[in-house]
């Protein structure tokens, strides 16, 4: 008689347990039914979107942006100019290493502070050597240190770009004044182009960005700087929130030494335009036919 | 039932929202230059730092002629050694030249380029030009220096960096620095992981 009564006992047991842990495990799930937006999920893509639609989406996220981090930012879309595609130079003869530019896009564009993320990485490189793969970012001393020489690396805002290539919802795609924007809303997180950028350009949200309510940069675009979700990807877009309005980019602004120029490549007095056709440059691993937008120069 | 309103609602979203892309709003291109670019006017050009600072915490400068005023002018020194009242403690590293070569004897709101031309202390970049005219060349083209504004100078003005903003004129070498934090995220150990592509 003991048996079946015992037999019985731990099936209930069991049972409830194994409820317990389904319905533990499905949580997550419950979260995001409760999270989610008929609107969300009725979205069209940002291309279909009208003017009406967008501005709804617009508003939408100003608002959620308040309720989650306590700040009223405006979001902006603002399209690419006629008559502008953009390039941009960089001098490895003046580069110091120093990181400006890294801490002016981290502050710029809204990243992560635990990570201290941001989209322009420092290569510091031995002297006599062109290997990538020998080259640290994570430097902490003095700069620039006796033989490296030292490179930023960020978008190369490729023509060919393998990147928007491999997406397979288009949630990138390359803009008529050479930028590669990213839709966060539309961006599903597979990271096949965070795998087939060469330039290791894309960066992942593992989690939501943490950013002090005090440090948001309330200057925002839909397609830039606003405050990405948990889950998508992200990369630089030449501070398209600001140089679309004729402004410099941040890292430029911030670069001590003036290593960094930028214009529009359709303007034959730009600076951009001198430098293209006066210094010897280059191009990072111009072997794969990717033809970025972002030149590389020695003076010497 | 609400998520199986949603699963219904997306399907029939996705069969009819099979658009067309709406027209973007064109904006036009640049128009012709119609702001300027202003090269910044160091305070070190005209005043020197005292150390202290005012009432509401500024660094307090002083004027040069403040103290050069108070004494008769007399030849210039040919090397910081020589450097008896003003200025003692000088470091000066800035090739062969000598305080002659740039400065006049009494003057300390103009400088004398190497062909006998007086110039006003504020336009020192014209003296400056004379041996780094590469760079000088460079900076023309917006290839040399900082700046802040616009690209576009229909929209904006520009502001420049004068030499001397980075380019202390007796000690130019551009000076070593401690960088800003590097990143923290877990791709970036060691190795850059740029190559296996």
């Amino acid at each position: 008689m003991s048996g079946p009564n015992r037999r019985v006992a731990l099936k209930v047991v069991g049972a409830t347990l194994g409820a317990g842990a389904f319905a533990y495990a499905g949580r997550p799930v419950a979260q995001w039914a409760a999270n989610l937006d008929l609107d969300e999920v009725l979205t069209r893509h940002y291309k279909e979107l009208t003017p009406e639609d967008l501005a709804q989406i617009l508003r939408r996220l100003e608002a959620e942006t308040q309720e989650t981090y306590g700040v009223d930012v405006r979001i902006e879309d603002i399209p690419p100019q006629d008559g502008v595609s953009f390039g941009y130079a960089l001098n490895l003869s003046l580069c110091i290493g120093c990181r400006k530019c890294v801490e002016a896009c981290h502050q710029e564009n809204n990243h992560d502070r635990r990570t201290n993320n941001s989209y322009i990485r420092v290569l510091e490189m031995e002297q006599g050597s062109f290997d990538m793969e020998k080259g640290t970012v994570d430097y902490d001393h003095t700069v620039p240190a006796p033989g490296k020489y030292y490179m930023p690396v960020q978008c190369q805002q490729c023509d060919d770009a393998p990147c928007v290539t491999v997406c397979p919802v288009e949630a990138t795609w390359k803009e008529k004044d050479g930028i590669v924007v990213v839709d966060y809303n539309w961006c599903i997180g597979c990271r096949y182009c965070e795998a087939a950028c060469p330039y290791h350009a894309r960066r992942f949200n593992w989690r939501a960005p943490e950013i002090p309510a005090d440090e948001i940069n309330p200057d925002q675009g839909y397609l830039s700087n606003r405050i990405r979700p948990q889950g998508v990807v992200e990369k630089c877009t030449f501070c398209l929130h600001r140089t679309r309005k004729g402004l410099l980019p941040a890292c430029l602004e911030a670069c001590p030494t003036g290593s960094r120029v930028f214009g529009t490549l359709l303007d034959p007095k730009s600076d951009i335009r001198w430098v293209l056709e006066h210094k010897r440059v280059y191009v990072l691993k111009e072997e794969l036919g990717t033809r970025p937008r972002f030149f590389y120069f020695f003076d010497k | 039932m609400r998520s199986l309103s949603i699963a219904v609602a997306a399907a029939a979203a996705t069969l009819v929202a099979c658009g067309t892309d709406q027209p973007r709003p064109s904006r036009p291109p640049p128009g012709p230059p119609a702001f300027a670019v202003e090269i910044n006017q160091p305070a070190r050009l005209t005043s020197v730092e005292t150390g202290e600072v005012d009432a509401l915490g500024r660094p307090l400068r002083v004027a040069c002629v403040t103290c050069h005023s108070l004494r008769a002018p007399t030849a210039l020194p040919t090397s910081t050694a020589e450097l008896d009242e003003f200025h003692q403690g000088l470091e000066f590293a800035h090739g062969e030249l000598s305080c002659a070569s740039c400065h006049v004897a009494g003057e300390q709101r103009t400088l004398r380029k190497a062909d006998g031309t007086e110039v006003d202390m504020r336009d020192a970049m014209v003296l400056c030009r004379q041996c780094h005219g590469q760079q000088a060349r460079d900076y023309d083209h917006g290839a040399h220096g900082g700046m802040t504004g616009h690209w576009d100078l229909s929209v904006g003005g520009r502001v420049r960096n004068h030499c001397v903003d980075c380019h202390d004129p007796h000690v130019p070498a551009f000076q070593p620095m401690q960088p800003a934090p590097g990143p923290r995220d877990r791709g970036s150990s060691r190795r850059t992981t740029m190559g296996n592509h």
